[in-house]
């Protein structure tokens, strides 16, 4: 379970950016911050090749003492970027790509909306409902 | 809401209010503007008019519904009336009078009723026009003392006729705004709100009060006064229709009052009346929806583009944060493109929004794609907000695939979900659950099939506990392969598609089951205590197995020992030794020992032959052997449970056999003491526990093998009887030790089997899939 979700665009402006309520939400906001580095570090490493060879799931960016985030980009450059609990080991990798590949089916469903016009914050409620089943359950 | 009962003459005061605060005709009516001006004018303290607005539920919902509205002016008329404002006091306070509302800024009435009067005839968009006389509950009521209105009266008596005019302009003239295309089908919609253009224009001076405070929770839910309202507009269009013929009768208060009242009546009846699907689409709607496709896109079975259908509904003027909600539920494929069906139900929820209705979370039923002619979207009225919609599937339009936007996000995930359950390799993880189960499940049918339930079942737990240490799948195979002789090699090959399907079934119930059955759940860990090495046996048997099942689902485990064929053959308690003695053998099959499979069919006849042998003896010692059947079918697993497959096959074989061999003489004899002892090196190979067994199924073949050495007349010889009931007593009992130890055995990995179920439980992250 993410304890924070962002989607990132292109330019390194975020889309979207939500986390578990909690008295330190700027913590996470400087962690998807300075994990984007990780991600373009990442990105520039791979995509010397076609980008199509480029794994879109980009895996553990780095760990920190309590948390762990994970990346992934789209071929549009489109990053999304989650945040995860440390203590939560039961979360295998596979589940992280399972995540992650339930927030790229729900981006292209806003993307699809006409109304949405691409580079606006994403005000979905449809994504938003996606990423609450995903984030840790705050009691 | 509470049950709120309305005088008539208070229904209609209230509905004209509404309608009046209506300038949208979206049947709710926002905190701002109107309704604000219309509660200042009550001339109420602030924190008097926001505990109105809480009572009546407008800020939970977020607007003012016809009922909340209704309620709000009941509240307004007993807070007025010096009543305390409670939410039990709109009905019990009888004989309240009338709210008052007073107006607080002649310059606001004066150019209402101007801009009104103007705009009778020219009833463009509401939003600027409305300015309704401020008198007109007085006109309507005569209750209502307005000092401002009084001198209103005379712009009154025009007044009723332009809200009456008005509405009969705005949807049919579909002059400039969409909005009037949108609300002509629903042209009693739009017409009925505006029967009654609230009297009190006039109160109506500021809107923002602290009541602007109620604005603070607004959240979109959809209430169902709002929507039985809906279902009124949709079905009072011939009333309204009435309405609009008034224009000429102006002085005709009466005709619009007794409209306004049968309107007012049909209201009442509809929120009294049952719960009516309030996003059904009437056939009116239906109709101007489609019309309204076709100059879009002239093709009913083609799409509309996204851009197209973005201009089209931007024309409502209702926020792009809406329009996007709205097409999030509309386009029901996800493919930026609207069919017919989508973009009705993407018209009806903008209509339905635009009088007042919240947008729902998810597509009501019956606004879902349908594949179902005009005539019949009326009649799919269901429950609303039914978003389990099970004729999709059938409807999609001829020129759209039919996918609901779930499968198609769960396709992807199933499809690849599957592939890490495949990589990840489950299979011989589920093995070992599948194994117990298989064995519990064995046990319940055998223990039904046989009439000797104990030692079959005690043998098959053995041998499945056994497997599960064991995991020699190869057995599986080989037992498959074991068709000589074998008339079940069909049956053999049913069976473990049979089993795995028990075990599926079975397994449903376990912990371990929902990692195997459902696709997206990644794979449980495989089980560190049974990895066995033979995971290539395991792989060669799933490979075998895969056709019959899909990939990630639960794999037959490869020696599941059913026992379809032992029922078929009713084998008496006899052959069970027989075929105990046949398993030891058979589980001792490494997988290199294949080609040993002929021997099977020796040493069963053996067993047959010292089960016939035993049989030829006394009855006691026919007794012995029920004891000795669960002995040496302990020791059966004892040696290696890989197979239980074909221990069972072996079993039938020899259950079939034993009959036929029992006039067999020593001539198996001597083979299979041979392929005994090969299978006990074999079986040395195998774990230290199963060494033990080894050697005493070595004892027991020993044992055995001396057995044929019995000279066969068994009345003829009275002290090779008693040896041989000697020796059958010290293989007793070192079968039951062998038992005891492997019941053991089977209970430390059964509890080893929970605890990692529970670990499994413990360990699965919330389904967030």
């Amino acid at each position: 379970m993410a304890v924070c979700v962002a989607v990132i665009a292109k330019e390194n402006y975020p889309l979207y950016i939500r986390s578990v309520p909690t008295e330190s939400e700027l913590k996470f906001h400087y962690m998807v911050h300075t994990s984007l580095d990780v991600v373009d570090e990442k990105i520039s490493a791979m995509g010397k090749a076609l980008v199509d060879q480029r794994e879109l799931y980009l895996g553990l960016l780095y760990p920190t003492e309590d948390y762990k985030v994970y990346g992934y980009v789209t071929n549009s450059k489109v990053k999304f970027v989650m945040v995860v609990d440390s203590s939560n080991t039961a979360l295998r990798d596979n589940e992280i790509r399972s995540m992650f590949r339930k927030l790229h089916n729900s981006y292209t469903d806003v993307m699809c909306n006409p109304f949405y016009n691409p580079g606006d914050r994403i005000q979905s409620r449809a994504f938003d409902s996606m990423v609450t089943s995903m984030m840790v359950q705050v009691c | 809401m509470e049950g709120l009962t309305l005088s008539d003459a208070e229904q209609k005061y209230y509905s004209d209010l509404f309608s009046y605060c209506d300038i949208e005709s979206t049947k709710k009516v926002s905190a701002n503007g109107r309704v604000l001006e219309l509660f200042r004018a009550a001339q109420l303290p602030n924190d008097v008019v926001l505990q109105i607005m809480q009572l009546c539920g407008a800020k939970r919902l977020g607007y003012f519904g016809r009922s909340q509205f209704y309620i709000a002016l009941k509240l307004v008329a007993v807070a007025q009336s010096g009543f305390p404002l409670r939410v039990e006091s709109i009905n019990t306070v009888k004989d309240l009078p009338l709210p008052r509302f007073v107006a607080s800024k002649n310059e606001q009435e004066s150019r209402h009723a101007a801009s009104y009067s103007s705009d009778s005839e020219n009833q463009g968009s509401y939003s600027g026009v409305i300015p309704p006389p401020p008198g007109r509950g007085q006109v309507k009521k005569g209750s209502i003392s307005h000092d401002t209105v009084q001198p209103r009266t005379s712009a009154d008596q025009q007044e009723p006729a332009s809200p009456v005019v008005s509405p009969q302009q705005s949807p049919p003239a579909s002059p400039h705004t969409w909005r009037k295309h949108s609300r002509h089908p629903s042209g009693g919609n739009s017409e009925r709100p505006l029967a009654g253009p609230g009297p009190f224009w006039a109160p109506f001076g500021e809107a923002q009060s602290g009541s602007s405070a109620g604005d603070a929770v607004w959240s979109g839910h959809s209430p169902p006064p709002p929507q039985e309202n809906w279902v009124s507009f949709a079905d009072t269009p011939p009333t309204s229709t009435l309405l609009t013929m008034h224009p000429a009768s102006v002085q005709d208060q009466t005709t619009v009052r007794t409209v306004a009242s049968a309107t007012t009546a049909n209201e009442i009846r509809r929120q009294s009346s049952s719960y009516d699907d309030p996003w059904k689409i009437t056939d009116e709607q239906r109709q101007y929806y489609v019309n309204q496709f076709k100059t879009i896109q002239p093709d009913l079975n083609g799409f509309i583009p996204g851009s197209a259908a973005k201009e089209f509904f931007t024309k409502s003027k209702l926020p792009i944060l809406e329009l996007s909600h709205i097409w999030e539920l509309s386009d029901f494929d996800k493919d930026g493109a609207l069919t017919l069906d989508e973009f009705c139900a993407a018209f009806h929820l903008v209509v339905a929004r635009k009088n007042g209705y919240d947008l729902p979370e998810k597509l009501p039923e019956s606004l879902m794609p349908k594949l179902i002619d005009l005539e019949d979207s009326a009649d799919v009225g269901d429950q609303p907000g039914e978003v389990g919609y099970s004729g999709s599937p059938a409807e999609a339009p001829p020129s759209k695939s039919p996918s609901m936007p779930s499968l198609n996000q769960t396709w992807p995930e199933l499809n690849q979900s599957s592939e890490d359950t495949a990589i990840v390799h489950p299979v011989p993880i589920r093995m070992t659950p599948s194994k117990i189960h298989m064995q519990e499940m064995e046990l319940k049918r055998t223990g039904s099939d046989h009439a000797n339930p104990t030692s079959p079942l005690l043998v098959k737990t053995s041998d499945l506990s056994e497997e599960n240490k064991i995991n020699s799948s190869v057995k599986f195979a080989s037992g498959n392969t074991v068709a000589d002789g074998y008339s079940s090699s069909d049956s053999f090959t049913s069976d473990p598609e049979q089993i795995g399907n028990n075990v599926t079934r079975q397994r449903s119930h376990s912990g371990t089951s929902p990692d195997n059955t459902a696709p997206p759940p990644p794979p449980p860990r495989p089980q560190p205590s049974h990895s066995r090495s033979s995971s290539l046996d395991m792989n060669r048997t799933f490979s075998v197995t895969t056709g019959q099942q899909q990939a990630g689902v639960v794999a037959q485990p490869p020696a599941v020992p059913p026992r379809p064929q032992p029922s078929q053959a009713p084998g008496p308690v006899v052959h069970r030794p027989v075929d105990a003695d046949g398993l030891i053998t058979h589980t001792s099959t490494s997988p290199q020992q294949i080609p040993e499979q002929p021997n099977f069919a020796d040493f069963s006849q053996f067993e047959v032959f010292a089960a016939s042998n035993v049989n030829e003896e006394q009855d006691d010692e026919a007794e012995k052997h029920p004891e000795v059947l669960p002995v040496e079918k302990a020791s059966d697993p004892a040696s290696s449970l890989r197979v239980a497959k074909t221990d069972s096959k072996m079993e039938e074989k020899t259950a079939a056999s034993a009959p036929a061999n029992v006039s067999k003489g020593t001539t198996p004899l001597a083979p299979p003491p041979k392929p005994v002892r090969r299978r006990l090196k074999s079986e040395d190979e195998l774990r230290p526990e199963v060494d033990e067994h080894t050697q005493k199924t070595g004892v027991l073949a020993a044992v055995l093998a001396s057995q044929p050495s019995i000279p066969r007349s068994v009345g003829k010889d009275k002290k090779a009887i008693q040896a041989s009931i000697r020796r059958n007593k010290e293989t007793n009992t070192v079968l039951a030790r062998l038992n005891s130890e492997l019941q053991q055995q089977l209970k430390d990995v059964l509890e080893e089997r929970i605890s990692l179920e529970v670990q499994l439980e413990q360990l699965r992250p919330f389904s967030h899939l």
